[in-house]
């Protein structure tokens, strides 16, 4: 019986490994990226393969996409999808892809800005007209109020909105982005910082309890929770990425509001090549030019098309009425960066957990 | 193994080997790695991950819903069977294929058209009331399991028994519960056993209308993501064996559901006997 099964299991590994054929030094890149990015990279891959083009001779790589929830692909990758680069929604689930032994220590410095070419915010989606008339964070624990945010634990999202969330009440030092030297001087506090008070203040946790009291349904990602409040009609205001917000403003022309808070995070989905894939299969080269192009002012001209914003201050201001400078706050400076605040916040037993023990 | 051997149909052992080898292949081996996955956890971790107050509400939700789901189709999917079958009228033959429209639907299909109604329709909506929904989609969802168990044993029925019966002065209460159930009670119940077992196993379309709370509207294969998804601690160690340890006692309660509903239609047939 072993015997025969051994076999079977032999033949069934020569016929699976005969269907994928090595692609030899092959000119296709799969970008893996999480579940709100799908228009953006839609059209940075087209621009990009037009640029590569004018660059290598007439050569166009087939670039690839797969967007889903951030957690969920960053466990796809780890579990073999063949990804040469990821660009999730936060550095915790590229964490996750380093510990799966696929991408090398360090990846974060390897790029400009934390390896972020791009960052978002969080704000609030509100119901034309604003009936709630919710105007900031403190609004929405209100007992009349419905707030409609993902599960922190599946969505990438959801954690940037649940961080920020708390660092508005417990009162982190905001920066302002939209100027070079500021964004500078913040990126270096976060280099610097070394004590992050805002883990144990109490009116954090208090004010983070309260919302999540007000929250009904907490779909598994955030294009979920866009469409639960959107077209289920659910709750007053969505906490979202700042692009959902623009798209889905957009989509359903003169139905919704975006509310800026009066302070809020940033929000930097990192971008990294994944080491062990791009040396199997030759594409360094090509992922590396195809991350730098994100970098580059036509990138980065897409990227601020797209409601994100981009490092490229220049660009920023050209887009300044619809990427509105508020203050912001970040991960590395308020909570010692994303391995600490997984671990405290959303960890099995970690803070969420407990609001819910709590809440119940 | 003496009356095996005596078999007249040729093949025997090919085929024997073939069956094992079949549901080894597809079963087993799968569940056996389910079993592996959750024994690297100590017991105590197993046990507290188990345990947890959340986990334990998805258990009461997820088979809660399912078992209430599988009870209101027992007894409808009994009366649209039976009418189906005995009575004739015109639309019958439609009525009949709409039965095997949830087997059709993809479940993605039924959940989105239940968001649908609960999110316009409010006396459906019963907003927050997270079981009332989990058990209507359940409902849909299992609707023809009883149904078509018990339509054959209902159209191959005999009513010359029936009027035997009402010769020999029973009323039709009687009939039914003396004459009629006892032949039908083994269909029946396994009708019943395979509505529960595909609840339980439910995704697709509760998630469309369940909250998703942890430990008030989290059904188990919400909570077997979440813990799949979960990125590696400090030690490197994921969630993914406390998922499948969550699957793992799911599996175990379930599959002793389905045996007591099975000792039950075995004891029901050597009572008859």
């Amino acid at each position: 019986m072993n015997a025969a099964l051994g076999t079977i299991a032999v033949s069934l590994t020569a016929v699976l490994s005969f269907a994928s054929p090595a692609r030899a030094a092959s000119q296709a890149l799969l970008n893996v990226s999480y579940d709100s990015t799908r228009e953006l990279y839609e059209e940075i891959d087209q621009a990009f393969v037009a640029d590569y083009a004018t660059r290598h001779a007439g050569q166009k790589p087939d670039v690839q996409q797969s967007h889903a929830g951030s957690g969920k692909q960053a466990r796809a990758v780890v579990d073999g999808l063949r990804a040469d680069v990821v660009t999730l929604a936060l550095g915790a689930d590229i964490d996750a892809i380093v510990k799966g032994g696929l991408i090398n220590e360090g990846w974060q410095s390897e790029l400009s800005n934390n390896s972020s070419p791009y960052t978002s915010t969080i704000v609030f989606l509100v119901r034309k007209g604003n009936p709630k008339a919710v105007k900031d964070w403190g609004d929405l624990i209100k007992p009349d109020i419905k707030v409609i945010t993902p599960n922190p634990k599946t969505s990438g999202g959801a954690r940037w909105n649940f961080l920020a969330a708390w660092g508005y009440a417990a009162q982190v030092k905001g920066h302002d982005f939209s100027n070079a030297d500021s964004a500078v001087a913040a990126e270096k506090a976060g280099k610097e910082a070394k004590e992050f008070p805002a883990f144990d203040d109490a009116k954090g946790k208090a004010f983070v309890e309260a919302l999540f009291k007000n929250v009904p349904v907490l779909d598994s990602g955030a294009r979920g929770s866009t469409v639960t409040f959107a077209q289920k009609g659910l709750g007053d205001v969505l906490i979202s990425w700042e692009n959902e917000a623009w798209l889905a403003q957009e989509e359903y022309k003169d139905q919704f509001e975006i509310v800026y808070p009066s302070v809020s995070i940033l929000a930097e989905p990192p971008v990294a090549i994944v080491d062990k894939n791009v040396d199997e299969r030759g594409t360094r080269a090509l992922a590396e030019d195809y991350l730098k192009f994100l970098y580059s002012e036509p990138g980065q001209e897409i990227i601020a098309a797209n409601h994100y914003r981009p490092r490229d201050t220049a660009v920023l201001s050209r887009y300044a009425d619809k990427l509105p400078a508020i203050p912001l706050f970040t991960i590395d400076e308020s909570f010692g960066g994303w391995t600490n605040a997984q671990k405290h916040f959303f960890n099995d037993g970690g803070v969420f957990d407990q609001i819910y023990k709590v809440n119940k | 193994m003496a009356v095996l051997r005596r078999s007249v149909l040729p093949g025997f052992r090919l085929s024997l080997g073939y069956t094992v080898f079949y549901l080894s292949l597809m079963v087993l081996i799968p569940l056996g790695a389910l079993v592996v996955k959750s024994g690297t956890l100590s017991w105590h971790d197993f046990y507290t991950t188990v345990t947890d107050d959340f986990v334990i509400s998805a258990y009461k939700l997820s088979l809660g819903a399912s078992l209430a789901a599988a009870a209101i189709n027992g007894v409808m999917g009994l009366l649209v069977a039976w009418v189906l079958v005995r009575y004739r009228f015109p639309g019958r033959k439609i009525f009949d294929a709409i039965v095997d429209l949830p087997f059709a639907l993809p479940t993605a299909v039924a959940g989105i058209t239940f968001a649908d109604i609960f999110a316009t329709n409010t006396w459906l909506n019963a907003y927050g009331n997270d079981w009332y929904r989990v058990t209507l989609v359940l409902i849909f969802v299992g609707l023809p399991f009883v149904i078509r168990t018990v339509q054959p044993v209902l159209q191959d029925w005999d009513t010359e028994t029936e009027q035997a019966a009402m010769s020999l002065g029973a009323g039709p209460v009687t009939i039914f519960r003396r004459v009629i159930f006892p032949v039908l009670f083994p269909a029946w119940i396994s009708g019943v056993a395979l509505a529960f077992a595909r609840c339980v196993g439910e995704y697709g379309s509760v998630i469309f209308v369940s909250g998703n709370i942890p430990g008030k509207s989290q059904i188990v294969p919400q909570l077997i993501i979440e813990k799949l998804y979960l990125p590696p601690d400090e030690n490197g160690v994921t969630g993914v064996a406390h998922a499948t340890s969550i699957g793992l006692v799911l599996l175990l309660i379930s599959l002793s559901i389905l045996l007591v509903l099975n000792a039950i239609d075995y004891l029901s047939r050597r009572h008859d006997r």
